[in-house]
């Protein structure tokens, strides 16, 4: 059985995922390689937050104790988010950026999709919508990881080197620990577990037509599902939060 | 109940009359996001709209116009977001895509198949980045005319 408090645990996951690798590629912003990228990051971040913002309603309203989207997103401590640790990775270069971007889009695709079927209705509506979005993230980054790994030496050798970092954090999209599993049996989040052999096989096609190796996938880094983040993350929450933590209940 | 069916259908006409603030050319009824238009026990007009995107920073903003324009006709007046179904270009209607043509915006093109060029009318156009001005465009050229165009993309 999961009770309110799991259902808000759950979204709360999916909620911090979309707004830190939001926040992540909102980085980019004014700093890509070329003004077209700059515009696609952007506007990844833009549907990434929004999805975020969606999330941390429904959450709020599961919780119902009145914290709305902007207490959710600014007013917690470090430990209180729950997102994936690779959503926190550092944006580092391009191929990282653009390798993470393929791998979160190709998760998050498949996760939509199943999410589409969810008890929640809420959760069904965002999916219904955020499915779309998902895709064309996905082509756009796995067209990237293409050119980058089957183009120069340099941009192999940078996709090689992002592989290698980012392959670690990999195995963490996949978990089902105690939470996820009552979510799974109630039908209201989908079972991450069961998403990995599709993502696997995506991941092989695509890594394949980039002339890139695949090594397996192991859970050797996590800990984000329970507020244990890396050394990057405070940084990043600094930058977040600084406004809301200046200017206490500020709005535009 | 014919005075209530009235006020519902000049509350539509209002809220369908208010123009998209990225693409002013379009009311928010040509783009299909108007939903809705119903009048609630209390007595207020609820407009139920829907997102073109999740992050669409437009959408604070047409809600706002829509409330503001009903009220300013005399009603009560709130919005409701409605995310299912899910908005999709399909929902333009065939005036809107006429005028986002006469606007410059390649109105979204069947699946797969490229858009012609809203200046010159060439079919032969291609693709400069997926992503562009606005979460519901994309950057395209044309091959004849050399004038690059925004694309409204197929979702």
């Amino acid at each position: 059985m999961a009770s309110d408090d799991d259902i808000f645990c759950g979204l709360l996951r999916l909620a911090d995922d979309h707004l830190i690798l939001g926040q992540r590629v909102s980085q980019w912003c004014g700093h890509a390689p070329q003004l077209e990228e700059d515009l696609a990051l952007s506007n990844i971040a833009l549907d990434l937050i929004g999805s975020a913002r969606a999330l941390y309603q429904l959450a709020g309203e599961t919780e119902g104790k009145g914290r709305d989207e902007d207490q959710l997103a600014f007013l917690r401590d470090e430990r209180a988010y729950l997102n994936l640790l690779l959503a926190e990775y550092p944006n580092s270069d391009f191929a990282h950026t653009i390798l993470r971007q393929y791998y979160f889009s190709s998760f998050q695709l498949l996760y939509w999709q199943a999410a589409l079927a969810s008890a929640l209705p809420g959760l069904a509506a965002i999916a219904a919508k955020s499915v779309k979005e998902a895709a064309y993230h996905h082509r756009h980054a796995a067209d990237w990881v293409i050119r980058l790994g089957d183009g120069t030496e340099e941009s192999h050798q940078r996709m090689l080197a992002a592989e290698a970092n980012l392959g670690p954090y990999l195995g963490e999209m996949f978990e089902r620990d105690a939470l996820a599993g009552r979510l799974a049996e109630a039908a209201i989040l989908p079972d991450p577990a069961e998403l990995q052999a599709a993502f696997t096989a995506d991941r092989a096609a695509i890594l394949a037509r980039a002339t890139l190796p695949v090594a397996e996938i192991t859970a050797s880094q996590t800990g984000g599902r329970s507020g244990r983040h890396t050394e990057a993350m405070g940084h990043l929450l600094a930058e977040l939060q600084y406004m809301q933590h200046r200017f206490p209940g500020q709005q535009w | 109940m014919v005075s209530l069916q009235t006020s519902r259908q000049r509350a539509r006409a209002i809220a369908a009359a208010v123009p998209d603030p990225e693409i002013p050319a379009l009311t928010i009824a040509d783009l299909g996001i108007l939903r809705a238009v119903e009048i609630a026990e209390d007595g207020a007009v609820i407009a139920r709209l829907s997102p073109t995107y999740m992050g669409c920073p437009a959408v604070l903003a047409i809600e706002l116009a829509v409330t503001t324009a009903l009220q300013e006709a005399g009603f009560q007046a709130r919005t409701e977001r409605a995310l299912s179904p899910p908005w999709t270009t399909d929902w333009i209607t065939e005036e809107g895509r006429r005028k986002m043509a006469a606007y410059g915006i390649a109105p979204p093109a069947s699946e797969g198949r490229a858009p012609a060029c809203p200046q010159c009318g060439s079919a032969s156009t291609e693709k400069l980045s997926e992503f562009g001005s606005t979460a519901c465009k994309a950057l395209w050229r044309c091959t004849a005319c050399l004038e690059p165009f925004d694309y409204f993309k197929c979702l």
